[in-house]
């Protein structure tokens, strides 16, 4: 994989993306690089979580969502390839866990190879420990991966997603607000882990908590009504912001 | 004025608790009278052949001679085959009609003029299914006409949209972020719609599938219409006249001078509201499972 400072994972190149009529994303450009955590910032409603609905082509599945412009996975646009395929490679978590009811832990984090491949037991086995480790969960459940996946506390439960996607073997993985359903500790661990998994993933997080980024995040993007203000390393963009639309939200003018 | 206010108050509040309470006395009589009368006229006819023989020959007892009973095991055999061939027809085919609607057409106009039609044809007389079948069988294969395989037609035009209708439902309970979550994770659609949707849905789609089976094991016009007369030799196939207790009870009934006959009938009713009544309660239970489930129960 390539890890030099300057290339580029994601290239987000002038996307626009509507609900029917409605504009929710307008034009947006971001250079995303590989094995960093990228943060987009934003008050509610400023288009971050559909801007990241349309790295996995997930946007596209609402009724009248439409997307314009182009999304290039290591060069390739993702717009040109099996949406099912693309999300394989761009996994997603979610805001609010949500496992598979009907299934256990084991079914869950299972999902993905079950679905989407045939495999002899051992190999899934194996993947669905490592995937459960990598989620910082195996510890908690390894007596127990049996168990119904809604037996697991909240924070579990989105560790359990976390693990569950990574069982797809993704390149990168989108995470929707994934700590805004969860208490301070719960939180706390699912940021250690974002920090762990950067390693070998590409992070792209959308949080409404600007402390959450400053604390986990590579670089930050800030959104505004649909539109990227601004874009840099995390620490000049809370330091020392270009612009003073970006100063009055960090500074908690308004948002 | 004789009566004070709260007086009169009072009075109206008695007679209209009174009225109410005979409107439900006049539902629950002839419920309980039906049930009452074809358990104590039925139970006689209930012996241990009841099940294993087939009706006997029509006869009125004389002097010295009294007349063999039989039991019911030909148009028993026949519901069975009817019903289990009909649901082997609708049950797929309505849950088919119900994984497209909900999961494919969505928001559709598709999707509506589906629905819609089955809720048009989940009130439409049964007799118009047996009509329908006939005709389509007279027009395109005569030799069908009287036949195991037009009634089990006839009766799986009643049940798809009863299926339809209900697996629906049971579908639209599975909660949107569901799907969501398949579909990050790179599942196929149709495979997110019967593995994982459908799988979650399943309590509710039984319930449906079985109030269906209720439903056709208690018709009766279109399988006059259509099954022919077949209740006095072994049934000989599919393709051949048929019997069910539903046409038994109506044959005892309009022969009821003849003893045997009609006691059968009788019996034949009583067992088909036993069958009814434990399709509806098993069904019933697993619809209470399914709504514990839901709120995040057992």
């Amino acid at each position: 994989m390539n890890t030099d400072a300057g290339s580029v994972k994601l290239a987000i190149d002038h996307l626009s993306a509507y609900y029917g009529t409605v504009r929710g994303v307008e034009d947006v450009s971001l250079r995303i690089p590989p094995q960093q955590v990228t943060a987009i910032i934003g008050p509610s409603g400023c288009g971050k979580s559909t801007l990241i609905r349309c790295l996995n082509r997930l946007h596209e599945t609402l009724p009248g969502a439409r997307v314009e412009g182009q999304v290039l996975l290591d060069g390739e646009n993702l717009y040109d390839l099996d949406p099912t395929l693309v999300r394989r490679r761009v996994g997603m978590v979610f805001q609010k866990p949500n496992p598979f009811a009907t299934m256990s832990i084991y079914g869950n984090v299972s999902a993905p190879l079950r679905f989407n491949s045939r495999m002899p037991r051992e190999e899934m086995d194996r993947i669905v420990v490592q995937s459960l480790k990598r989620a910082a969960l195996w510890d908690e459940v390894r007596d127990r991966t049996d168990a119904p996946a809604t037996s697991l506390s909240g924070g579990q439960q989105q560790r359990l997603c976390i693990a569950r996607s990574l069982a797809a073997d993704p390149e990168v993985l989108l995470m929707d607000e994934p700590c805004s359903a969860l208490d301070p500790i719960a939180t706390a661990k699912i940021e250690e882990l974002i920090a762990q998994l950067k390693k070998d993933y590409t992070v792209v997080i959308v949080t409404h908590n600007m402390q959450q980024a400053a604390r986990v995040a590579d670089s930050t993007a800030f959104m505004y009504l649909g539109k990227l203000v601004e874009f840099g390393p995390t620490e000049q963009l809370f330091e020392r912001p270009r612009e003073r639309l970006t100063e009055a939200y960090i500074t908690g003018r308004f948002g | 004025m004789s009566l004070g206010l709260h007086t009169r108050r009072r009075l109206f509040s008695h007679t209209m608790t009174l009225l109410s309470g005979l409107a439900v006395v006049v539902i629950l009589v002839p419920l309980v009278a039906v049930i009452y009368e074809a358990a104590v006229q039925g139970s006689s006819a209930f012996s241990w052949t009841f099940l294993t023989q087939r009706p006997p020959i029509a006869c009125t007892p004389h002097l010295g001679v009294s007349c063999a009973l039989g039991g019911v095991y030909t148009p028993f055999e026949g519901t069975l085959i009817l019903v289990g061939l009909a649901s082997l027809v609708a049950i797929p085919i309505g849950i088919g009609a119900a994984i497209f609607t909900v999961e494919y057409a969505k928001e559709r106009r598709i999707a509506r003029v589906i629905s819609t039609t089955a809720d048009v044809l989940s009130g439409l007389p049964s007799i118009l299914a047996g009509v329908f079948v006939f005709s389509l069988m007279f027009q395109y294969d005569k030799p069908l006409v009287y036949s195991t395989i037009a009634g089990s037609l006839a009766l799986s035009v009643l049940m798809i949209p009863i299926v339809v209708r209900t697996c629906e439902e049971a579908l639209r309970t599975v909660p949107e972020s569901v799907r969501e979550a398949a579909l990050a994770l790179g599942i196929p659609r149709w495979k997110i719609a019967t593995r994982i949707v459908l799988v979650a849905a399943l309590p509710g789609v039984v319930t449906g599938a079985m109030l269906s089976v209720a439903r056709a094991a208690g018709e009766s016009a279109p399988i006059l219409l259509t099954i022919g007369d077949g209740c006095f030799h072994p049934l000989e196939g599919v393709t051949q006249q048929g019997c069910a207790l539903a046409l038994w009870i109506f044959i005892g009934a309009t022969n009821n001078a003849y003893q045997n006959w009609d006691r059968l009938a009788w019996g034949a009713a009583l067992l088909l509201i036993l069958i009814i009544l434990a399709i509806s309660l098993t069904s019933r239970f697993s619809l209470n499972r399914l709504v514990r489930r839901m709120k995040g129960g057992p």
